[in-house]
C-alpha cells in the first residue's frame, strides 16, 4: 500500500512491543545492530530492516510464542528458540535463514494450510493476508497432507461438517468467518490487552480451539465486544474482516488523519480507492491513541455519505414556508442582506455566532473573526459554554489557564487515578483503554459518580472506591477530601511552599479543617459515607503519583467553576503537578472544545484566552484585522437566546452545532431561535436547530478539507483532505463567503494561511505551522521559541500563572431541589456508540446498540411506581416533559432516574433547566428535579415537536 | 433580558465571593469585575436599571458591586457597523 510519505509515517509491525532498557548490541545474520534491553529478537531483527516470517506475533500486543513460525538459531544456544519470545543479549549471534529453520518454516506452513481453504482469489484479505504473505515468505510450494477432518468444508463426504462453523455477521461492521481461523489468539490478546474488555476467548483445546465470542450461544453482537475493531486489526486472515473490504476490495492508498469525535483525538489511516474511503484504521503512531480506536472513529464515518446529508444552500423567508434551493450566490446574499438589515435597525450588536468544536481550529478562527471583524461585536460562543466553560474559568484562576495538564501517555506512569463526573469507557474510549491497561499493571482507582459507571468494575479491574454521591454535591465531596488531606497530615507542603502561595494555602488549609467540610457532616447530604471518602482521600494523597481525570459531570452544575478549583486546590496540595503520572486532566466532549476555546470562541476572549478589555491584546489584532475590537464582552450561548426573547438579537450565525437539541430547556431555545429573524445554519444535515433556520448552509465533513483539531492534551494534530467536499466549499471557505458576501475582503486559499494567522497573533502558537505538524506527525501547545517541540506536560517548573493559587470552595446547594412534585433528581450522560445529539451516529449502523434513549431507574423507585421493565415512562421537570422507555438498574441510586440525550424524539433536554454555573453560564445538565410515571407513548410535546420538525423540513427542489 | 434571570445569575455570583476570605469592599470588587469581564454591556445596563428601581431581591453585595460599575451606554450598539 502506497502512504503518504512522512518521516514518522513508518507504521510496520515490528512483531512485538517496544521495550525501554539499557541498549543492547547484537549480530543478526551478520548486521550488527543495538537496541534497548529487553527488545525481543524478532523486533531486533525487524529494526535491522530484517523481517522474520510470523503469525501469532503483532507489535500491538505481547509476543505468546504459539506460530512457531519465527524460530531462530542462536550462536551457542541448542535449538530454535522462537524470536518473538526470545530477548537479546549483549553479544547474541542470529542467524534468521539457515536451512534447519527453512525446512522447520515450511513444515509449520504446511500443517497450518492443510486446515485453511484455498480461495485466496476470491477472499477478502487477498492481498492483505499475513497466511499468504508467509506461505510465499517461507517458499511453500506443495501441501503433502490428503484433505481429512478441517474447520473450513461446510460439508464433507455428503454429510454437515461438525466442525464447521458458519460465519458470524451479527456485527454491523465486521464478521467473523471461523473457517479462516488460524487460532494465533491475537484477536484475543488484542481484546485483552489494547481494548480490556475480555469478550474473546479460545475455547476448546488442540484440534477443537476456537476463538469466541463469551459463551457458544452468543454471537457478536450479543456477546461483550465493544466493537472497537482491535481484534479486526490484529487478525493476519480474513476470519475478522471490516465489511466495508469485504464488499468494496483491499484499499490501495491511504491518508493519516484525525478523528472527528471525542477529545481523545486518535489518529487514523483513512484508507482508500480512488476517493472511496474502504476503512479507518487506527494510526500506530498517532500519539493520543497508540494504535487503539472505538467503534465511533474505526467503524462509524458513513454519516458522511448518508442520504440525509444536504448539498445544495437553501433559503426561506419564513420558517413556517418550505425550503427553497437555490445557488451558493443566492443563499449568501440572502444571508448577508438580511444580517447587515438586522443591524441597521438593532444595532451593531443583534447579531452572533456559534463556532463549532466539531470543524476545526482553523474554522473555528474564521468564525469568531467573522464576529469581531466583520459583524463588528463580540458575540461569539461555542457549544464549550454548555460543557467545559468552568475548566476555562477554574484552572485559569488557579493554575493561569485553561487546560488539561498532561499527555495522554502520562497515564502509564499514574499510581492513582480519580474519575469524577467522567465515563471515559463510553464517552472517551480509548483513554479508559489505556487507563484501564495501567490499572490492571497495579495501579488504583477512585470514582467519583452518582452512577456506577463501566469502569467502577469490569473485567480484571475494580475501582479502590466508588463515591456514589448525589447529583449536585460535588464540591462537599472535593472540599471534604482536602479536609482528610489537611487534618490527617497528608498534605505536600513542600511542594506547597515552593510552587504555591503559601499563604492561601494556610488560609485554605484552616477553611478546609473546618468541622463543617469534614467527611462525617458532609455524608448527610452528599451520602458519601465518611469512612469510604476518608479512605479515598488517605489513597490520593499516599498512593504516588495521583492524577485526577474529569467531565462535565465536575463541569455542568450551578458549582461547576468551584468544583473545578477544587480539584486543582486537591491536585496542588498532594504535590500531582508537573511531572509525568499526576496532573489535571479534563476530559473533553468534541473533538475540537480544546482548539474552539484556544482560537477565541469565547465572547470574552481574543484568541489564546486574552480578554478583549485589555488593549494591547486587541491592539495586535486589530492590526492584523484592520478593525477596531469592541473592549466589551459580548452574550453567551444562553445569554443570546435570552436576548432573543427580550428583541435584541435577531440574527445567529451558527457552524456545526445542534442547539436546539444540546442545549438545556429546548422550549426556551426553541423561543429563543423563534424569535429571531436570521438563523443561518452550517452543517451537514437539516439538524433540529434548521428547524428554526432561514438559510442552510451546507457543510463538509472531516474527510473532505484540510486544517487542525486539537485534543484534550493540547495536541495540534492535521486532519487531512481525502476526498472532494461533496457541497463543493470546505466550511472555512463557506465562512470566509459569508464574510466576503458582508464586505469583508478575505482572501485565504488554503488552512495553512489561517494558521500562520494564528501563530502570528497568538504567542502560544507561535511556534505552529502545517510545516511544523509534517514534520513533527503532532505538537502540543504552547509551541512557540520556548517550546519549540511544543509541550507534552505543563507547570512543570512553575504555574503558567506565578504561584499556584488556592481558592476557597464552600459548598452552595443548587436551587434545583427535589420536592413532593418532584421527588427525583435526573442526571444525563452519553453512552458507547453514540455522540453527542447524534446528528452522526444516528446516521449510522451504531443504532444497533442504541436506537432510543432509555431512562435509568432504580428497581425501589419503579416499583413504588408500578413501573416494569421496557415500559413507556412520562419524565417530568418544572421545564417540561417527555416519554421515553424505563429500564430497571442498580446502576442508579434510590432517588436518582439517568439517561441520554442522543435522540431528538426523546429530547432530554425538554427536561433540563435553566439553572447554570455561577461563573461561566454553564448549563446545570447534571441536576434537575423529576418526576417519573406510566405513560401510554409519547406526550403532546413530543408529537408536536415532531410534526412541527417534519413540516419544517421540507424541501422544494431548485426549477432546472 | 428577563430580569428574574439576571438576579439569580448575579446572586450566585455574590454567594460565591461571599464565602471568599477577602474584605466586604474587595469582594464587591471582585463581583464587579467579574460582572464587567463576562456580561455583556445589555445585562449589566438590565442590572442597573434594576437597581435604580430599588433592586428588590438582590444579594447586597452586588448591590455594592454594580455601585462600582459605570452603567454601560447604549449608544454604543445602536452604532452601525463602520464598514470592514
Amino acid at each position: 500500500m502506497k502512504d503518504l510519505i512522512i518521516p514518522w509515517s513508518d507504521d510496520r509491525d515490528l512483531g512485538t512491543p517496544a521495550r525501554d532498557g539499557m541498549p543492547v548490541t547484537l549480530t543478526i545474520d551478520g548486521q550488527e545492530i543495538t537496541v534497548p534491553g529487553g527488545t525481543s529478537v524478532m523486533r531486533a531483527a525487524a529494526l535491522a530492516g530484517l523481517s522474520i516470517p510470523k503469525l501469532c506475533a503483532t507489535d500491538s500486543v505481547e509476543a505468546f510464542g504459539s506460530c512457531r513460525l519465527c524460530v531462530v538459531e542462536i550462536e551457542g544456544q541448542r535449538g530454535t528458540p522462537a524470536s518473538c519470545t526470545t530477548p537479546v543479549a549483549e553479544g547474541m549471534h542470529v542467524r534468521t535463514q539457515t536451512p534447519k529453520i527453512q525446512k522447520l518454516r515450511r513444515g509449520v506452513m504446511e500443517l497450518y494450510i492443510s486446515d485453511h481453504p484455498l480461495d485466496c482469489l476470491t477472499c477478502a484479505a487477498n492481498g492483505a493476508c499475513e497466511l499468504q504473505d508467509m506461505a510465499g515468505a517461507v517458499g511453500l510450494r506443495d501441501v503433502r497432507y490428503t484433505a481429512g477432518q478441517n474447520h473450513f468444508a461446510p460439508r464433507q463426504n455428503g454429510e454437515a461438517n461438525p466442525a464447521y462453523i458458519p460465519q458470524d455477521d451479527s456485527n454491523p461492521y465486521f464478521t467473523y468467518d471461523p473457517a479462516k481461523c488460524i487460532v494465533c489468539s491475537r484477536c484475543v490478546r488484542a481484546c485483552e490487552e489494547v481494548q480490556g474488555t475480555f469478550a474473546l476467548t479460545i475455547e476448546g483445546s488442540g484440534f477443537n480451539s476456537r476463538v469466541s465470542a463469551g459463551t457458544p450461544e452468543q454471537d457478536f453482537l450479543a456477546s461483550d465486544c465493544v466493537s472497537c475493531g482491535a481484534c479486526v486489526a490484529a487478525c493476519p486472515t480474513a476470519t475478522l474482516q471490516e465489511k466495508s473490504v469485504i464488499e468494496m476490495g483491499t484499499p490501495q492508498r491511504s491518508v493519516i488523519t484525525t478523528c472527528a469525535y471525542c477529545g481523545v483525538g486518535c489518529s487514523f489511516k483513512a484508507e482508500l480507492n480512488g476517493d472511496q474511503l474502504v476503512r479507518m484504521t487506527p494510526y500506530k503512531n498517532g500519539k493520543a491513541n497508540r494504535g487503539h480506536s472505538c467503534v465511533k472513529g474505526r467503524f462509524a464515518y458513513g454519516y458522511a455519505e448518508h442520504s440525509d446529508r444536504i448539498l445544495n444552500p437553501m433559503i426561506r423567508d419564513k420558517i413556517s414556508e418550505p425550503w427553497r434551493e437555490v445557488s451558493w450566490d443566492e443563499a449568501l446574499t440572502f444571508a448577508a442582506k438580511r444580517m447587515r438589515g438586522i443591524q441597521e435597525t438593532f444595532g451593531q450588536k443583534s447579531i452572533g455566532v456559534i463556532t463549532s468544536s466539531r470543524c476545526t481550529n482553523e474554522e473555528t478562527y474564521l468564525v469568531q473573526k467573522l464576529a469581531r471583524a466583520v459583524f463588528g461585536n463580540n458575540n461569539t460562543d461555542t457549544c464549550a459554554r454548555v460543557c467545559h466553560s468552568p475548566t476555562g474559568y477554574g484552572l485559569g484562576q488557579t493554575f493561569g489557564t485553561s487546560a488539561g495538564t498532561q499527555d495522554f501517555d502520562s497515564v502509564e506512569h499514574t499510581d492513582i487515578a480519580i474519575i469524577i463526573g467522567a465515563n471515559p469507557t463510553d464517552g472517551h474510549p480509548v483513554f479508559a483503554s489505556r487507563l484501564k491497561k495501567r490499572l490492571r499493571a497495579g495501579a488504583k482507582l477512585i470514582v467519583i459518580d452518582p452512577r456506577r459507571t463501566d469502569i467502577v468494575r469490569s473485567a480484571h479491574i475494580e475501582a479502590a472506591h466508588h463515591l456514589a454521591l448525589r447529583p449536585g454535591t460535588n464540591v462537599a465531596v472535593v472540599t471534604a477530601m482536602a479536609h482528610v488531606i489537611v487534618t490527617e497530615g497528608l498534605a505536600d507542603e513542600t511542594f506547597i511552599k515552593d510552587r504555591c502561595d503559601w499563604e492561601e494555602y494556610t488560609e485554605y488549609a484552616e477553611f478546609a479543617a473546618d468541622p463543617r467540610h469534614s467527611p462525617e457532616t458532609t455524608e448527610k447530604l452528599t451520602g458519601v459515607p465518611a469512612n469510604d471518602l476518608r479512605a479515598a482521600a488517605r489513597l490520593f494523597a499516599t498512593g504516588g503519583n495521583g492524577a485526577i481525570y474529569y467531565g462535565l459531570g465536575v463541569t455542568e452544575h450551578s458549582q461547576g467553576s468551584t468544583t473545578v478549583i477544587g480539584i486543582a486546590n486537591l491536585a496542588m496540595m498532594t504535590g500531582n503537578i508537573g511531572r509525568p503520572g499526576v496532573g489535571v486532566n479534563p476530559l473533553r466532549g468534541q473533538n475540537n472544545v480544546q482548539g474552539s476555546c484556544d482560537m477565541g470562541s469565547f465572547p470574552h476572549e481574543l484568541p489564546g484566552y486574552r480578554h478583549v478589555k485589555n488593549a494591547d491584546v486587541r491592539a495586535t489584532f486589530e492590526s492584523a484585522w484592520g478593525v477596531p475590537i469592541d473592549p466589551e464582552p459580548g452574550l453567551r450561548i444562553p445569554n443570546m437566546l435570552d436576548a432573543a426573547v427580550d428583541g435584541s438579537f435577531k440574527g445567529l450565525y451558527c457552524q456545526g452545532e445542534d442547539i436546539l437539541q444540546s442545549d438545556p430547556d429546548t422550549k426556551h431555545v426553541a423561543a429563543g431561535l423563534a424569535a429571531m429573524e436570521c438563523v443561518i445554519v452550517h452543517d451537514l444535515f437539516l439538524n433540529e436547530t434548521a428547524n428554526y433556520a432561514h438559510v442552510f448552509l451546507p457543510g463538509s465533513s472531516f474527510l473532505e478539507k484540510d486544517g487542525t483539531f486539537t485534543n484534550a492534551e493540547r495536541r495540534l494534530n492535521r486532519v487531512r483532505k481525502v476526498m472532494a467536499p461533496k457541497n463543493g466549499y470546505a466550511d472555512w471557505e463557506v465562512t470566509q463567503l459569508l464574510a466576503n458576501a458582508m464586505g469583508a475582503n478575505w482572501c485565504y486559499t488554503q488552512p495553512a494561511q489561517i494558521m500562520e494567522e494564528i501563530a502570528s497573533t497568538t504567542p502560544s502558537f507561535a511556534g505552529v505551522t502545517y510545516a511544523v505538524l509534517e514534520e513533527k506527525g503532532s505538537v502540543q501547545w504552547p509551541c512557540n521559541a520556548d517550546h519549540p517541540d511544543g509541550t507534552p506536560l505543563m507547570h512543570v517548573d512553575g504555574f503558567v500563572r506565578g504561584k499556584g493559587r488556592f481558592i476557597h470552595t464552600e459548598y452552595i446547594a443548587t436551587d434545583e431541589k427535589t420536592g413532593p412534585r418532584f421527588p427525583l433528581l435526573l442526571t444525563t450522560g452519553r453512552i458507547l456508540s453514540q455522540y453527542n445529539v447524534g446528528a452522526q451516529t444516528r446516521r449510522t449502523a451504531n443504532t444497533v446498540w442504541h436506537d432510543e434513549d432509555v431512562l435509568e431507574i432504580h428497581p425501589h423507585d419503579a416499583e413504588v411506581r408500578g413501573i416494569k421493565e421496557g415500559d413507556f415512562v412520562r419524565l417530568a421537570s418544572r421545564s417540561g416533559e417527555t416519554a421515553l422507555r424505563a429500564t430497571l438498574t442498580d446502576r442508579v441510586s434510590t432517588g436518582i432516574v439517568y439517561t441520554t440525550f442522543h435522540h431528538p424524539d426523546t429530547q432530554a433536554n425538554v427536561i433540563t433547566t435553566d439553572y447554570s454555573d455561577w461563573a461561566t453560564n454553564c448549563p446545570e445538565y447534571k441536576v434537575t428535579a423529576v418526576q417519573v410515571s406510566l405513560s401510554n407513548g409519547p406526550t403532546e410535546w413530543q408529537e408536536n415537536y415532531a410534526a412541527q420538525a417534519a413540516r419544517s423540513r421540507r424541501i422544494t427542489p431548485a426549477a432546472e | 433580558m428577563k430580569i428574574e434571570k439576571l438576579i439569580h445569575m448575579a446572586n450566585q455570583i455574590a454567594g460565591f465571593f461571599a464565602t471568599q476570605p477577602i474584605s466586604e469592599e474587595d469582594k464587591a470588587v471582585q463581583i464587579a469585575n467579574h460582572l464587567s469581564d463576562f456580561w455583556d454591556p445589555r445585562m449589566r445596563r438590565a442590572l442597573h436599571d434594576y437597581l435604580a428601581q430599588g433592586g428588590a431581591g438582590l444579594d447586597p453585595l452586588v448591590c455594592t458591586a454594580m455601585a462600582q460599575l459605570r452603567r454601560p451606554a447604549s449608544g454604543s450598539e445602536d452604532r452601525a457597523p463602520d464598514g470592514c
